[in-house]
């Protein structure tokens, strides 16, 4: 079972294969640089390392989102290309569950965050179990000052990603001593990681099909505004 | 390169609100032309939304390549190469067709074909007869207006473009200014009829020997009526002013591509792009071409509007040219065409 997983929801693009749990190789760059130019070139060096052809693959693992929607895109419909070319099967997993990954040792609660812009982060709290990361709160979208105040009580936090350096003071502000931060490698996603999780998925049978979307977790600002303005369900957070 | 004669490209355009994938043999017969419209859900907010096509996109791409090749009765492994539109276009939207062909390429090892758009819209006009050359083309739609040169197959030199807005642009623009629905060139289209030509709006001519194009005046000049009618308490009857806006676009468009045609000393004009289904510019530039004894080439509307068949025809000459491209190939929202 050689899976290849890949993200390129943030600046960080990443591409692994795994067998089974075992990881045979991961290249990782973190970088201001066009996923789109990168992607296919690094995937075909990685495999290229390995001796191993398209043919080889049994499953591909991608990146869900949330991050930026363009990086997410370029990932999640070259990961649905690969799989529905070769007849195998795609599995998505959340970006922030395979960042979170980064603290699966942890003894608290695990939260990666990426910047939302106008201080709001896509983010969640996870908390390891064995050897994957367990969504504790819900993914969303959220005031950096709102989310804070959500995890007073929840225990001593590590924080992950790189955006958490312009909200550090901030959240040491508000949760003292119980907050934590990555380190390094520790805040840089790993394609081995999102792959890891992504074969306890394939093994409960959690495949996307073709028509699979990522997770934005949020509207368009376009019809977020259209939703408000025509008395539908308004979105509380919109953007793009 | 495959040993049996047959090239089949497989197609892929993404470059506005069409998902499109198709199968093309030879670079001139239709095998498969499948093509998801987004008009729908764009029509709510007036015009396309970048964000929202790109979404749409990702959601649509693989179902509609898998159904090009299933309507072809074609397999992965019965193609000679993938072509995809690289630019012009909305670059979120174009990144998508992008991802999707370099990873089809990728897994499936076939050679990998960059189109430009406009070359795309030039070669529809060879799925419905075999371009003759030298020709000129003229190409219309919502995001262009483009009069180009060909001496040869895949020999492109541009002889003129808009200088502002494109002429199905200035379609929308004006549609929304007399509460028409989008997409507006149709619309303006239809309510043409019901009017005459009587309103006197500017032509944008340019420089004597000039080529290119110009629709932001005649726009202004469309605001200033209503506006000054409006002031004076007059009513101006709509469908006029849809049939003098009309009239002054075409005529525009009609006389640049004869005087193009006239120029290049050719005999053969292509008309392609979405605009090319007004049924105005349609008959003036039949009567002018008659008179002149032009040989016109009018594709079908399905092929005159975004399609990814007429990518894979115009890939399938770049491919047999050897003008391939490699895993690192990138969208280019403005790429041009020489
Ligand atoms: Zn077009």
């Amino acid at each position: 079972m050689k899976l290849l997983a890949i993200d390129t929801s943030t600046l960080v693009l990443s591409v692994a294969v795994l067998d089974q749990y075992r990881v045979l190789g991961e290249l990782t760059t973190n970088l201001h640089k066009n996923h789109s130019v990168r992607l296919m070139p690094a995937v075909a060096r990685l495999l290229g390392d390995l001796e191993l052809d398209a043919s080889d693959l049994d499953g591909v693992a991608v990146a869900a989102g949330p991050g930026s929607y363009t990086g997410v895109r370029i990932g999640f419909t070259t990961a649905k290309t690969i799989a529905w070319s070769r007849g195998i099967p795609m599995v998505s997993v959340s970006s922030l569950a395979a960042l979170a990954m980064n603290g699966l040792r942890f003894p608290g609660g695990v939260v990666p965050l990426f910047d939302a812009r106008r201080n709001r982060v896509y983010t969640g709290l996870f908390r390891g179990e064995t050897n994957e990361m367990i969504s504790a709160k819900e993914e969303k979208v959220i005031h950096l000052d709102q989310w804070l105040s959500d995890l007073r009580n929840e225990g001593p936090l590590l924080f992950l990603g790189e955006d958490t350096g312009h909200f550090q003071e901030r959240i040491t502000d508000v949760l003292g001593d119980q907050a934590f931060f990555g380190q390094g490698r520790e805040n840089i996603v790993s394609a081995a990681h999102l792959g890891t999780l992504a074969l306890s998925c394939l093994k409960r049978g959690e495949v996307d099909h073709m028509g699979a979307v990522p997770n934005y977790l949020q509207l368009t600002k376009a019809e977020a505004d259209w939703l408000s303005k025509n008395g539908g369900k308004k979105n509380e957070v919109s953007g793009d | 390169m495959k040993s049996n004669k047959k090239t089949l490209v497989l197609g892929i355009e993404t470059s506005c609100d069409e998902t499109s994938a198709a199968v093309v043999e030879n670079g001139a017969i239709l095998r498969s032309n499948v093509i998801s419209s987004q008009m729908e859900v764009h029509r709510r907010f007036g015009g396309v939304v970048p964000e929202v096509a790109s979404r749409r996109h990702v959601e649509r791409i693989t179902e509609i390549i898998q159904q090009a090749l299933n309507d072809a009765h074609v397999k992965q492994e019965d193609l000679s190469a993938i072509a995809v539109t690289q630019g012009p276009g909305l670059v979120g939207a174009l990144l998508i067709g992008v991802a999707a062909a370099k990873a089809m390429a990728f897994a499936a090892n076939l050679p990998l074909v960059g189109v430009h758009h406009i070359a795309g819209h030039i070669y529809a006009a060879h799925l419905m007869q075999p371009l003759q050359f030298p020709l000129v083309a003229l190409v219309v739609s919502g995001g262009h207006t483009e009069l180009v040169y060909m001496s040869d197959h895949n020999r492109f030199e541009r002889l003129g473009r808009t200088r502002d807005d494109a002429a199905g642009e200035a379609y929308d623009k004006v549609a929304r200014l007399l509460d028409l629905s989008y997409p507006g060139g149709p619309e303006i289209d239809r309510l043409s009829k019901e009017g005459k030509p009587i309103i006197d709006l500017p032509r944008a001519w340019l420089e004597p020997d000039s080529l290119d194009f110009s629709f932001s005046g005649l726009k202004s000049a469309v605001i200033n009526l209503l506006h000054n009618a409006k002031q004076r308490g007059e009513v101006i009857h709509r469908a006029d002013v849809a049939a003098s806006f009309q009239e002054s676009v075409v005529e525009v468009l009609t006389e640049k591509a004869v005087r193009a045609v006239r120029k290049q000393g050719v005999k053969h004009l292509v008309l392609a792009g979405g605009v090319s289904a007004n049924s105005r510019l349609r008959q003036e530039l039949l009567h002018r071409c008659q008179k002149e004894n032009i040989h016109l080439t009018i594709p079908s509307m399905e092929l005159c509007t975004d399609n990814a068949a007429m990518i894979a025809a115009a890939g399938t000459f770049r491919y047999l040219d050897g003008q391939t491209d490699g895993l690192d190939l990138n969208a280019k929202p403005d790429l041009s065409l020489i």
